[in-house]
């Protein structure tokens, strides 16, 4: 059962929004005494998950939660978006498929860096990535 | 539970602490090692005035209530303590049960009047106190495995040692199944020993690894892979001819990993990187 | 802060990333970059990222490019002072940064480039004779 500790949501539009959500997220797995090396593959796939957002549905809105299931603590973050959807979560999933000008690592790179990854989207209402990543894990 | 009986219990907690007491001292397996007597007493007090304060007629077996938290977190914190300090399953739960004697005990003692409200009273408390014995199994057993998961972390850090072999070479013996969660430690401790003495070359002596699977020798290439990208060299090294035939029969590709039959090839190969000559001192001899 | 700045020493350029990147930074010392191993006729390209905390995919192609633009243009790319915990997450993420060079520090990094590019003269030399001997 995860519980969800604390929600901070940060609205995504321009680029410094970017920077402020980065330095937020760093600052709450801090918190929860995250080891650096898990901080720095949250910091990646939140990178990379923002930048999507950015270039696909011109911002969105990210939610920051500390979540926890038994003894383990975690960051949970929810980036979502009113853009164009993805019309085959499938293949987006697969390593090098892009539909921008990118190496199409995006997706399956961040999913291959955190502990819990869901995607759902709807073709012409948006997208909603949820990422887990717990401490120690 | 009737409302008489609960207060019949209230007014006779002295009572029952004190029959638990004696039940307790009674009882063989008594740790007087591990818990002093006066600790035990202020412990059975501390659960049994939760308990009878907390009681009230309704919620009588449904644990979940609300009422019933402090009694559980009390009976959960002696659980746990029990736990760390050694004392076995049977020990922990005479605990529990020595007190569903008591109680038992005094109901008889009060209501040996009536044998039918005896009997309901007494099949309530007995399922109380099972529900409260549960509770105490259960806290006690978490308490064991956080003791084993601590000790599961200790062994994990003692046995990932980084070796200063040469000025500028590291070795690194993996003993013991390598599994993603300690592929992780390794990793982490090789490269941060890398960073701080500059070493450029690492060696990963896998003679102590049991078995090699596709999962192990994929965490093997992605420390090779890392290392590489910090700007340093790695080499696997002890590699037992029965991993070697493994390896191929699964079709693992390591074509793109230097690796070396022992640690001594994997460190004479270092040295010619690092264009270091070994050399024999010939003895002094007179003519 | 708009630029990161770009030193000359003699063949080489130096690059040192102090500040996490952001996506027109990077392009802008992509861009930068290029113009100047053109300008200079540089041999090699040090860039510094001990600093640097995070590289993602774009990050990650961004060096790629620089290090591919260089060579058509003849200069050798390396990366040094890659972070322990940026190399996993590269890694991870499926990015090993094929065809950059990379360094534990700023000196060994040096030595590597000058390595590169003895050998690269000593070809070139090596063809300069056989030119000589058919010639003769």
């Amino acid at each position: 059962m995860t519980l969800s500790l604390s929600k901070d949501t940060i609205q995504i539009l321009k680029e410094q929004d970017v920077v402020f959500l980065k330095n937020r997220v760093k600052e709450t797995a801090v918190k929860i005494k995250m080891g650096l090396v898990n901080q720095t593959r949250l910091l990646t796939a939140c990178s990379e998950l923002v930048r999507n957002m950015m270039r696909y549905a011109d911002g969105g809105v990210c939610i920051i939660e500390v979540v926890s299931a038994g003894r383990n603590n975690g960051v949970r973050l929810t980036f979502s978006d009113k853009g164009p959807g993805i019309p085959d979560i499938a293949a987006a999933m697969r390593d090098g498929f892009s539909t921008g000008k990118s190496l199409g690592l995006g997706l399956p790179g961040t999913r291959r860096l955190v502990n819990e990854f869901d995607i759902k989207s709807k073709v012409g209402e948006g997208t909603v990535v949820t990422i887990v990543k717990w401490a120690n894990g | 539970m009737s409302q008489k009986t609960y207060q019949l219990l209230k007014n006779k907690k002295k009572n029952i602490l004190e029959l638990w007491m004696k039940n307790q001292l009674a009882d063989e397996g008594l740790r007087e090692d591990l818990i002093s007597n006066d600790e035990l007493r202020s412990q059975s007090e501390e659960l049994i005035t939760a308990l009878v304060s907390n009681l009230s007629g309704d919620n009588f077996t449904n644990l979940d209530s609300d009422e019933w938290s402090p009694v559980i977190e009390i009976l959960g914190g002696i659980a746990i303590t029990r736990a760390r300090q050694g004392f076995s399953p049977r020990e922990t739960g005479n605990f529990v049960f020595s007190l569903k004697e008591a109680l038992l005990e005094v109901l008889q003692q009060e209501i040996s009047d009536d044998p039918k409200t005896l009997f309901t009273e007494s099949l309530k408390i007995n399922r109380m106190m099972d529900s409260l014995s549960v509770v105490t199994f259960e806290t006690f057993i978490k308490g064991r495995e956080e003791v084993i998961l601590r000790q599961t972390d200790e062994i994990t850090e003692i046995s990932t040692p980084v070796i200063r072999v040469w000025d500028g070479i590291l070795a690194l013996p993996i003993i013991g199944t390598l599994d993603s969660a300690r592929t992780q430690i390794v990793m982490e401790n090789l490269l941060q020993e890398i960073v701080e003495t500059g070493s450029s070359i690492a060696i990963l002596d896998i003679s102590g690894v049991p078995a090699v699977d596709s999962l192990v020798a994929q965490h093997l290439i992605k420390t090779v892979s890392a290392t590489r990208l910090m700007g340093a060299e790695c080499i696997i090294s002890g590699i037992r001819p029965e991993i070697a035939q493994t390896v191929v029969h699964l079709g693992i590709d390591l074509s793109n990993i230097i690796t070396k039959a022992t640690l001594a090839s994997a460190l004479a190969y270092s040295f010619k990187v690092m264009r270091l000559e070994v050399k024999k001192i010939s003895t002094v001899t007179k003519f | 802060m708009d630029k990161i700045p770009i030193l000359r020493m003699g063949a080489f350029l130096l690059v040192t990333i102090q500040v996490d990147l952001y996506d027109r930074l990077a392009l802008n010392l992509e861009a930068d970059l290029v113009q100047m191993v053109n300008k200079t006729n540089a041999k090699g390209v040090l860039i510094d990222i001990s600093a640097v905390s995070i590289v993602d995919s774009f990050m990650g192609r961004i060096i790629g490019n620089i290090a591919s633009m260089s060579k058509i243009l003849d200069a050798e790319t390396v990366v040094v002072g890659m972070q322990p915990a940026v190399a996993i997450t590269l890694i991870e993420l499926g990015l090993p940064l094929k065809g950059v060079h990379t360094a534990l520090d700023m000196e060994k990094g040096m030595n590597l480039l000058k390595s590169m590019i003895e050998e690269t003269e000593e070809d070139a030399d090596e063809d300069q004779t056989n030119d000589d001997f058919i010639t003769e």
